[in-house]
């Protein structure tokens, strides 16, 4: 059998790894505030990664240039998100819904577009980024850097430990905070304006109040996802941020089920395992010779496992469009 | 004695006021002056006085096209008018927006109804209650500042659901409802929040027939629970049954108020009602057979109004 050549228990390591990594945690937390916008507000925020790159700004020039301890430089990044939020909801969100939508991927490339302009390369070093800030940070690291941790074939360096366990952590919280709001009367609010805005103004529910609520709630949260991924990488580049990163923040919320308090951890460590899943393997076969260079070489493996993880999610959602952890109930309710 | 003109009502403290547009009225809950509304060139309201008296049912009618949501729309902050004054309770509330009047105590439903599908039929019901603790982001954090609140209100909210037969639909999602029952929900949540005025725009709309009595039956004792009722309707059956006083739009303006009895017998009413009933275009020969066929129903509503408008004076005179 071919298969046989093939080293599984590598896979499988490499499949874990990255499904508990810091990739998956960041990815995760992101989602979690588009759940918050989509899934419970209804809001459709398409530069969530805007979000992301603000809170990683936030906390790395908080430390860069005004020198800041650590706990502060967080709560920079959570006022730059903040303010990104109530620059796109103020002039947006008494509007129609779709005009969030048109603003937010525009406002996404903006923040990257200004980051990495020569005009600020005093403030953020242009494309170089910021690769200075993670000194304060490494102080709080109770890991020695120089070990690995890990639950048996999982590991992963000091360094980056302290960052996933930091993510996850992030994550867990959030979910907490998320699970108990949406169980809330302000819950309650923010899912009837999604339902429909006028019922809840008639209803003496200041609809535009708690939109902007929710936004800046999802877009902290999105914060949250560019700090950890920036204490994780110790740098911040400005071309990590670009368009299609929100993107696959959508699919990680899709794929888990859209409007349910897990489903963003869940869709994201599905997504980083299968898509390293299917990398590993394609590498194996085509290194192993059982699929020939005809077919395949090594450098195109990585776009292939794109196609693959694609159809895979093309097919998940011909049959079963609510994800896997949503409610097919709610997805036969048309909400319009 | 009353002048001429005006027609004897029962409990509804009308008894003196002349049945003409714009007529003030003893205990007026809302004033609306001069409001008018206009779509680039086509005025949509243009209404010069309308008080609405309080604690009783009124009912808004006209033919399609009369501005009726539009002025409705207007009364409850959904929309803003280019000019007008509007007082509720005694206080100007120009400009203000609708969930503020909510909170003042003026709450509507709509025409289509508007469930939040959703959320569950409890939910829906709990939403309505206002002034509550937990809607606050922060207070929403922690628990045990708002359960003991939300409790009751959860108490308040199954009272309803069982005096609107809604009490086995309690947790199953509003958009499984049918539409009738969605249209006692959407009452039913109204009343929730305490309302000194509801306001209901086409209560019987989508309504099968068997549940329309129901409805009217449940829009009766909300006045008799003391709430003000203003309605918009169509159903000229549906008017007659449950109103105290009716408002007559026709294209924009009020053109007759007054006690159902006089509105049918009005004129202008049977002019502007009768006359541009359908909304699609007929040839001649079609219109004279529907007005004549109309005119016929008219006569026969006629009739049986003064039954009833008799029946009312022999039984005042039999409490007097």
């Amino acid at each position: 059998m071919f298969l046989a050549a093939i080293d599984w228990g590598f896979i499988f390591d490499q499949t874990l790894t990255q499904a508990f990594g810091l990739n998956a945690a960041v990815y995760a937390i992101a989602a979690m505030g588009l759940n918050v916008h989509f899934g419970y507000a209804g809001l459709l925020n398409f530069g969530q990664v805007g979000f992301v790159a603000m809170g990683a700004y936030g906390m790395g020039l908080a430390v860069t240039l005004w020198d800041l301890h650590p706990l502060l430089a967080v709560l920079s990044g959570i006022l730059f998100a903040t303010i990104f939020a109530l620059l796109l909801g103020v002039p947006t969100l008494r509007l129609r819904a779709d005009y969030l939508a048109i603003v937010t991927i525009a406002a996404a490339e903006i923040v990257r577009l200004l980051a990495r302009s020569t005009a600020l390369r005093d403030v953020t070093r242009g494309a170089e980024g910021l690769n200075e800030f993670i000194g304060p940070f490494r102080d709080f690291n109770p890991f020695n850097p120089s070990f690995t941790y890990g639950i048996g074939a999982i590991d992963y360096r000091g360094a980056e430990f302290f960052a996933i366990v930091i993510g996850w952590g992030v994550a867990l919280a959030f979910v907490l905070m998320i699970w108990t709001l949406m169980r809330s009367p302000w819950g309650r609010v923010v899912k009837a304006i999604r339902e429909d805005e006028d019922a809840a103004l008639a209803l003496g529910k200041n609809a535009y109040w708690y939109k902007m609520q929710a936004l800046i709630l999802g877009g902290v949260i999105g914060g949250f996802a560019g700090m950890v991924d920036a204490v994780g990488k110790a740098t911040v580049q400005p071309d990590f941020f670009v368009a299609p990163l929100t993107f696959f923040f959508w699919l990680v919320l899709i794929l888990g089920g859209v409007g349910r308090v897990w489903s963003p951890i869940a869709g994201a460590v599905i997504y980083w395992g299968l898509i390293t899943f299917v990398q590993n393997l394609g590498r194996q076969l085509v290194d192993e010779g059982i699929v020939p260079t005809s077919v395949m070489d090594p450098s195109q493996v990585d776009q292939i496992r794109f196609w693959i993880v694609g159809s895979a999610l093309a097919l998940l959602m011909v049959y079963r469009p609510q994800g896997i952890f949503g409610s097919k109930e709610e997805m036969a309710l048309d909400a319009r | 004695m009353p002048d001429e003109g005006t027609i004897v009502v029962d409990a509804t403290g009308l008894g003196a006021v002349a049945a003409e547009p714009g007529v003030s009225k003893p205990d007026p809950i809302l004033v609306v002056e001069n409001m008018r509304r206009a779509f680039g060139g086509i005025v949509a309201v243009d209404v010069d006085r309308l008080e609405i008296q309080r604690g009783i049912i009124t009912g808004l009618i006209g033919p399609n096209g009369a501005g009726k949501t539009t002025f409705f729309n207007l009364l409850t902050g959904f929309d803003s008018p280019n000019t007008g004054h509007s007082v509720f309770n005694g206080k100007s509330i120009d400009g203000r927006s609708p969930h503020k009047l909510a909170r003042q105590g003026m709450v509507r439903t709509f025409q289509l109804t508007k469930s939040l599908t959703r959320l569950s039929v409890i939910d829906n019901m709990k939403l309505g209650a206002q002034g509550q603790g937990g809607e606050s982001f922060w207070r929403a954090l922690i628990p045990p500042a708002w359960t003991g609140q939300d409790k009751t209100i959860e108490r308040r909210a199954d009272e309803l659901l069982e005096r609107f037969k809604l009490s086995h639909m309690r947790e199953e999602y509003a958009g499984t409802l049918s539409g009738g029952q969605r249209k006692l929900l959407e009452m039913a949540r109204a009343l929730m929040s305490e309302p000194e005025i509801i306001m209901l725009d086409e209560p019987m709309a989508g309504v099968n027939p068997a549940l329309t009595q129901d409805l009217l039956e449940h829009v009766k004792d909300l006045r008799d629970r003391g709430i003000t009722v203003v309605f918009v309707e169509h159903d000229m059956d549906v008017v007659r049954d449950i109103s105290d006083w009716v408002v007559v739009m026709a294209e924009g303006a009020i053109i007759a108020e007054g006690p159902h009895s006089s509105i049918t017998a009005n004129p202008h009413v049977i002019d502007a009602y009768l006359g541009s009933h359908h909304d699609a275009p007929i040839d001649f020969d079609e219109e004279a057979a529907r007005i004549e066929e109309d005119e016929a129903i008219a006569a026969q509503e006629i009739a049986h109004e003064h039954e009833i408008v008799s029946e009312i004076e022999h039984h005042e005179d039999h409490d007097g």
